[in-house]
């Protein structure tokens, strides 16, 4: 199949390229970007006049809930979804049931995600078996089956002790580790940010120092090993500043943060919104602001949907009570825009955040569009703007505290491996 | 975002809590309340107002003192109540909260009087029941008891008369305290210029002072010429643990003794909204004195219920 995509503003962020020119495609790789290459003749030409035509997006954190939680989601909802929004690679943490702490489970996630030719899924091994915080998974092992990196998810490592031996392990087998920092005696029973609104609306509070206190450990933990360690969900302006600090110091880490934190703040919980009931909590606008600004200046790498369909008797709980967590694999690409708009940051380097910069921290080639590269494209429709509804979205997930809200950048098509998956109603 | 507790008209719907509730609905339920103090001292303590209204106690924390003065205001009333205990019942059998609200909504019920464990799981009920059914937040979480917040402010009233001039003071457990949320919400929208949490650090939420009050550590600085007391239960399982070191060192520190009470104006009233941990919170002889208005609180109590119930009920004058 050789796909001409014509007349489209081309943005590809790693190789510097902005500019009006087609794209070619064959074989599922990209064969060439302005002039056709030498006897191309298009089996489809995709006329993208007025469109971005984007490298496919690199989602660092989306939750398939296959195996154990079908009843949430399935791969089917999801990995559509995920090509419905752009999103052609995605991590899927191990917070799955059982964890992904077995090599069985690894592979046949694997290949069942494979089989259905949508997004590429990389899965995160647990870091602990059963992700209890006790004992070493098997990482090796678990490695060789086809996982990228290993993390705990959201389940806590109490023993700084294992923390630091599994970080000496990984480093052993020079594997990276994610990890979301967040002390869980400090977070325990807390569902909210420890402020004004919690204060108000009586809500067990997790302090902003319970993700600076796990910081500062794990950040000492990687100056003794010098493990490669990735930083996920970053909510704290305080937090933003440690890593800043030590990407400066040279310690080699990485971090993200969350689309629905960039944007929203303790504010939103308003009369008890379940939809923002969130891991980690949503914080202040200052915090807020500064997790903007981190993402403008590099010091967080890449955003992320933390995508994490639930269910709607779920939420439909007292706020404390319901599951947390929002669907997101299809409000990535317009959050991302939103934030740019916002700071009026240039699409280039916003697109940046979710193609190519995940793509390096994943270590996968995929997030850009030179010639060679798998063919994963984004074509999108930057003025366009979608309102947010539950019919509107594919995932299995419809918990959105974006529901109503009209959000820019509209994807038309999603190419994966050079196959169209996904291709909006016109 | 409209208030959840307000219709369209700006009128009661629900009662969640305090705040956010514009002061003219407060000081008429305060004003209809008054009126209601009559009845309860009649010889036929009972008016007609919610005849043929069911009213469903739903009480999904165990309390008997609250769920008592409901059913009896709901009674004076001439309403049907309905008790219902469902910490034993069907939560335990996995039935979802709003279930529970749906079938006893398709039994008629016309006003649900809800406690819950969990903050804000009125304001859940009321946005999902249909606009004919009432709901009065009887104490959710740690966030608000609003029946309470205004049978104090009803009580304060009693004594004090005039809210602009009054000093208040609220000690003990602020932190999990749904009571001094309401409280300190009535009386700043009321329009009381000096109110005061005293408590350690241990026992007050994070930015109370957002709340408009201010802080004091030093119980008998915090005391100092104040016209209003109120005193707040100290759970037993908060005695002992990272909060505090023992019941014995907090009545130390912050038990309302007469010693204690002497820092405030001489005609101070000292409130407790039950029940009372004598020998932790407060000293029996303040208690049992005569400054203690701890029982006109329940009595009127019953009286700013059947203002609320009667008020949602559409049968108030």
């Amino acid at each position: 199949m050789k796909i001409q995509i014509k007349n489209g503003r081309l943005v590809d962020p790693r190789n510097h390229v902005d500019r009006a020119c087609d794209l070619f495609v064959a074989d599922g790789c990209i064969a060439g970007a302005g002039a056709a290459p030498a006897g191309f003749r298009a089996d489809r030409t995709i006329d993208a006049a007025g469109l971005v035509v984007a490298p496919g997006l690199v989602d660092l954190a989306a939750r398939l809930r296959e195996p154990g939680l079908e009843y949430k989601a399935t791969l089917d909802s999801e990995l559509y979804a995920a090509v419905a929004g752009g999103v052609t690679s995605l991590a899927c943490p191990p917070d799955t049931d059982p964890p992904l702490d077995e090599p069985g489970l690894v592979e046949m996630l694997k290949r069942r995600a494979a089989s259905r030719n949508l997004a590429h899924v990389y899965p995160l091994g647990a870091l602990t078996a059963k992700l209890e915080g006790a004992r070493l998974a098997e990482l090796a092992t678990l490695r060789d089956a086809g996982c990228v990196a290993f993390s705990q998810a959201d389940a806590p490592i109490p023993d700084t002790a294992v923390l630091w031996r599994a970080l000496q392990y990984a480093a052993t087998l020079g594997v990276s580790v994610w990890l979301r920092p967040q002390d869980p005696y400090l977070a325990r029973d807390g569902v909210a940010h420890d402020g004004e609104v919690a204060t108000r609306l009586g809500l067990p509070a997790i302090p902003p120092f319970a993700e600076t206190i796990a910081l500062g450990a794990i950040l000492a933990l990687v100056r003794a090993t010098g493990t490669r360690v990735h930083l996920c969900r970053l909510s704290t302006a305080a937090g933003v500043a440690m890593v800043h600090a030590a990407k400066a110091e040279g310690l080699p880490v990485t971090c993200d943060a969350g689309a629905h934190h960039v944007h929203l703040s303790e504010m939103d919980l308003a009369h008890y919104d379940a939809h923002c009931h969130l891991v980690p909590p949503l914080r202040s606008l200052r915090d807020r602001d500064a997790l903007q600004a981190g993402l403008a200046d590099g010091t967080i790498d890449a955003l992320c949907s933390d995508h994490t369909p639930v269910d709607e008797d779920a939420k439909q709980m007292p706020f404390g009570e319901s599951a947390p967590g929002a669907t997101g694999l299809e409000l990535l690409l317009p959050l991302t825009l939103k934030w740019a708009r916002e700071r009026g940051i240039a699409l280039a380097d916003a697109l940046a955040r979710v193609t190519c910069t995940p793509a390096r921290i994943l270590g996968i080639e995929a997030g850009h569009l030179a010639p060679g590269a798998p063919a994963d494209v984004c074509v999108f429709d930057p003025e366009a703007h979608v309102t947010v509804s539950a019919a509107g979205l594919q995932s299995q997930g419809k918990n959105t505290p974006f529901l109503g809200y009209a959000l820019p950048g509209r994807v038309r098509f999603t190419l994966v491996g050079g196959a169209v998956t996904y291709e909006a109603r016109a | 975002m409209r208030n959840p507790q307000l219709n369209e008209k700006g009128e009661l719907q629900h009662l969640l809590a305090i705040e956010g509730l514009p002061r003219e609905i407060i000081v008429r339920i305060l004003d209809t309340a008054a009126s209601f103090v009559g009845v309860t001292e009649r010889e036929v303590k009972k008016v007609p107002l919610l005849r043929g209204k069911s009213v469903f106690n739903l009480f999904f924390e165990p309390s008997t003192r609250t769920r008592t003065t409901f059913e009896i205001a709901a009674k004076r009333l001439s309403a049907d109540v309905i008790n219902l205990n469902i910490a034993t019942s069907s939560q335990t059998k996995g039935e979802t909260l709003l279930d529970t609200i749906d079938n006893l909504a398709a039994m008629h019920a016309d006003m649900f009087v809800v406690r819950h464990g969990t903050s804000g799981a009125a304001h859940l009920i009321a946005r999902h029941v249909a606009p004919h059914h009432h709901v009065i937040n009887a104490g959710d979480g740690r966030h608000a008891h609003p029946t309470q917040g205004l049978l104090d402010a009803y009580t304060i009233r009693h004594y004090k008369r005039d809210f602009a001039r009054l000093a208040v003071a609220v000690v003990g457990d602020i932190l999990h305290s749904r009571v001094a949320r309401s409280l300190i919400h009535a009386l700043t929208t009321l329009g009381s210029p000096d109110v005061r949490v005293i408590g350690p650090q241990t026992l007050l939420p994070t930015g109370v002072e957002s709340l408009g009050v201010r802080v004091f550590h030093d119980m008998l600085r915090g005391l100092r010429d104040v016209d209003v007391i109120v005193m707040l239960r100290l759970q037993n399982e908060r005695m002992k643990g990272p909060l505090l070191p023992s019941a014995q060192e907090f009545f130390k520190c912050y038990g309302l003794t007469a010693e204690k009470l002497a820092a405030a104006k001489p005609d101070a009233i000292v409130m407790h909204p039950g029940p009372m941990n004598r020998g932790v919170e407060i000293d029996s002889t303040v208690a049992d004195g005569r400054q203690a208005v701890i029982l006109p609180q329940v009595t009127f109590g019953i009286a700013v219920r059947m203002a609320v119930m009667s008020i949602l009920g559409g049968g108030a004058t």
